[in-house]
């Protein structure tokens, strides 16, 4: 992001965010033009490639050290790939992932293995993460193993460490998955995760299979254990309040491409994205005299295939504020609109705002502040 | 409010059991509850609580299930479902009760086109001729915005999206035009934008055909903006009852505090840290002796840990099963929410 900074008023078309941002020190991961397209196939023997499903179609973002970077979108719209991606679980189509600058795509071996253990992920279902004949001993310490990280003798303090640490009775150790809570599963998952003392976690929807009133426990820990170890987090999940809740910074992704990104305040109190506005607009407030007074934006179809995803802006189709004969032929591009705000929509330029303006339709308190903030 | 509805469905002492290698686990505890026609009633709590089981044996079909034994009284216009026998309780499941389940990917018969599985009901339950049968599901069909129904209908489920094919269950369900409407977590697997425009159209539906829904949900959210009347329940007993409003702003049960307060909400200023409930829900095979919610409690005395409290009545026709509510009734709203309900009532009034 160093290069939003020698941003003005409301200039020109700012380059792509990592296209600006070399990686300097608050960089951890950069992420130019990634790409991930899955093959879709023809014939049994003879295997021809009919055409490909577009998980992620061209995104570049900056996680900075130490923050939390929120990643949202709806089911489909690629945001757990791209966090595969990021650690190199999925093969990448195109683009460029780097890890302190140095390029992951290009790591094999040793190498490769060496710089995974900066980097862990948390998954989304507790039940099919954890293998059901390991114990949590040998869960937790096998990272330990695998990576060389301590003698023999005291792997078993380590992982009573470890267990500890996310609030597991240590004392358990050697109990299998199955005898534990989903909440509890989830907090053996982190241990795991922590066990290679990483930099970088990509926690992917780490509470969407969780009780209502378990989740508020895993995030707390989650924050917790950021504060205590400097880690830095990609945060995806679909649900917008607990984004809100957690990331410095918010990305917004709609079939396979970031469609705005921004601060998190300034996200969800200006959304400028007619898709951000939508999607926030929908999010049900657990209060009824709040939802009486709020007008939905609701969206018209569903969202279209990745095969075969609509041309120009992908979410002409179902967009409120469409321009016909523009926004169904030209790519809009994410560039940044003032300064640490990124959209990607025709109808948006820099330094000026569209008459979309549905800040209050999110929240009698979000329409308040929003674009209050108009200089940048 | 005001105007004539008569009640259409009153649940009385209901309890379900189930016989397991680990005891008996206690499903639904001695819940009791009342439902006007046309009414939107939002059953909420966590899995396992109990609201599931609860919908299940108003439809009849937890009888069915090995090991269950269910006693009490579901009075649904004057029969009882759990004592009727499985031929008359086979007329009222499907046309006057029906179900919106939760996935609709699994609701749906895989190998049956649609139109199959829309006139089965409707030839059976309204007696009508195929034809007919189909002529009445396609106008169900377009009824909650299925584009081209003519055409759709002779389509299999998996040439549906997710949000198309919970728009065919609910066409289903409504087909047979049902006096109550029983949707089990009906948008849960569907995402927010999609979700909106289903809790939309099953309003506008229970509106138009004076259809009562029981909305089973986990996400106060989804019931905030939808039912008037909401139902919490805890480890198989309901915990706490009343109109929606006042609930959500201030309400009477430790229980329903906790989680209102464990969730972050988008109109809200960003906290620190969220405030959790402590603690894991009750095993049903080995419930308590007192309060199920006695030790996550941080209200709990000695008397909550050694009797189960009933379900009190309180102020404005709500009920609380806390042998402290008086405290929860004096204390400030949970939320800061609360100024703005107050005037949204006097606005009504």
């Amino acid at each position: 992001m160093s290069g939003a900074t020698t941003h003005g008023g409301g200039a020109t078309v700012a380059p792509r965010e990592a296209d600006a941002a070399t990686a300097t020190n608050g960089d951890l991961v950069t992420v130019k033009d990634l790409k991930v397209h899955f093959p879709i196939t023809s014939g049994i023997v003879f295997q021809r490639k009919v055409g490909a499903v577009h998980a992620v179609d061209g995104i570049s973002l900056i996680v900075k050290r130490g923050e939390t970077l929120g990643l949202v979108g709806e089911s489909g719209c690629g945001k757990s790939t791209t966090g595969r991606a990021i650690l190199r679980l999925e093969p990448l189509t195109g683009g460029h992932v780097l890890y302190e600058g140095a390029d992951l795509a290009r790591l094999s071996g040793r190498a490769l293995r060496r710089q995974r253990r900066r980097m862990q992920m948390i998954f989304q279902d507790p039940y099919a993460s954890l293998n059901s004949r390991m114990t949590v001993g040998d869960i937790v310490g096998e990272p330990l193993l695998v990576h060389k990280l301590c003698p023999r003798r005291e792997r078993e303090k380590r992982t009573r460490d470890l267990l500890e640490l996310v609030g597991i009775n240590p004392n358990t150790l050697n109990r299998y998955p199955h005898e534990f809570s989903g909440g509890q599963r989830q907090r053996i998952g982190i241990a795991r995760a922590l066990a290679v003392e990483p930099n970088f976690i990509v926690c992917d929807e780490p509470i969407s299979a969780l009780d209502v009133s378990i989740r508020a426990q895993i995030i707390n820990l989650l924050q917790r254990l950021q504060g205590e170890f400097g880690l830095t987090y990609l945060f995806i999940a679909h649900d917008l309040s607990v984004v809100r809740h957690i990331s410095d910074r918010v990305a917004v992704m709609y079939l396979g491409r970031i469609v705005e990104l921004a601060e998190n305040s300034v996200l969800y109190e200006t959304p400028m994205h007619p898709y951000t506005q939508a999607l926030l607009s929908a999010v049900p407030i657990p209060d009824p005299a709040v939802e009486e007074m709020r007008r939905p934006i609701v969206l018209k179809g569903d969202v279209p295939s990745p095969v075969d995803p609509p041309s120009g802006c992908h979410f002409h189709t179902r967009c409120p504020a469409v321009q016909e004969g523009l926004c169904d032929v030209n790519d809009p591009a994410l560039v940044e609109v003032r300064p640490a705000h990124w959209a990607a929509c025709h109808l948006i330029t820099p330094g000026d705002f569209p008459n979309i303006r549905t800040a209050e339709n999110i929240g009698p308190d979000l329409g308040a502040t929003a674009l209050r903030d108009e200089g940048g | 409010m005001g105007g004539s509805t008569a009640q259409l469905l009153t649940v009385t002492d209901l309890s379900v059991e189930f016989a397991s290698q680990e005891g008996t686990v206690h499903a639904v505890d001695h819940v009791s509850f009342a439902l006007d026609q046309g009414e939107l009633v939002g059953l909420v709590g966590e899995s396992g609580c109990g609201k599931s089981i609860t919908a299940l044996s108003i439809l009849g079909l937890v009888r069915m299930m090995k090991n269950s034994t269910t006693s009490g009284v579901i009075d649904f216009e004057g029969k009882d479902l759990v004592s009727l026998p499985e031929n008359d309780v086979r007329k009222v499941r499907g046309r006057d009760i029906s179900m919106i389940f939760q996935d609709p990917v699994t609701s749906l018969n895989p190998v049956l086109s649609i139109e199959r599985q829309m006139t089965e009901g409707i030839e059976v339950h309204l007696d009508l001729s195929h034809g007919e049968a189909v002529k009445r599901s396609i106008e169900m069909l377009k009824l909650v915005g299925i584009p081209k129904a003519e055409e759709r209908i002779h389509d299999y489920p998996h040439q549906f999206s997710g949000g198309m094919r919970q728009r065919v269950m609910i066409a289903i369900a409504l087909s047979c035009n049902p006096k109550l409407l029983l949707a089990d977590e009906p948008t849960t697997a569907l995402d927010v934008t999609i979700q909106a425009q289903i809790l939309r159209l099953m309003k506008r539906l229970s509106h138009e055909y004076n259809a009562a829904i029981i909305v089973i949900t986990h996400d106060l959210g989804v019931v905030a903006g939808m039912c008037r009347r909401i139902l919490v329940m805890y480890a198989g007993r309901i915990v706490e009852e009343g109109p929606a409003k006042p609930l959500f702003h201030h309400p009477f049960h430790p229980y329903t505090v906790g989680l209102l307060r464990s969730v972050p909400r988008l109109d809200e200023p960003r906290s620190v840290a969220l405030q959790s409930i402590e603690g894991l829900p009750p095993d049903l095979a080995h419930l308590p002796p007192g309060c199920a919610f006695a030790p996550r409690c941080t209200f709990a005395t000695r008397e909550c840990w050694e009797s189960v409290p009933e379900l009190f009545p309180a102020t404005d026709g709500r009920r609380s099963a806390c042998f402290h509510f008086e405290k929860l009734v004096q204390a400030e709203p949970a939320r800061r929410g609360a100024a703005l309900a107050a005037a949204g009532e006097a606005e009504t009034a």
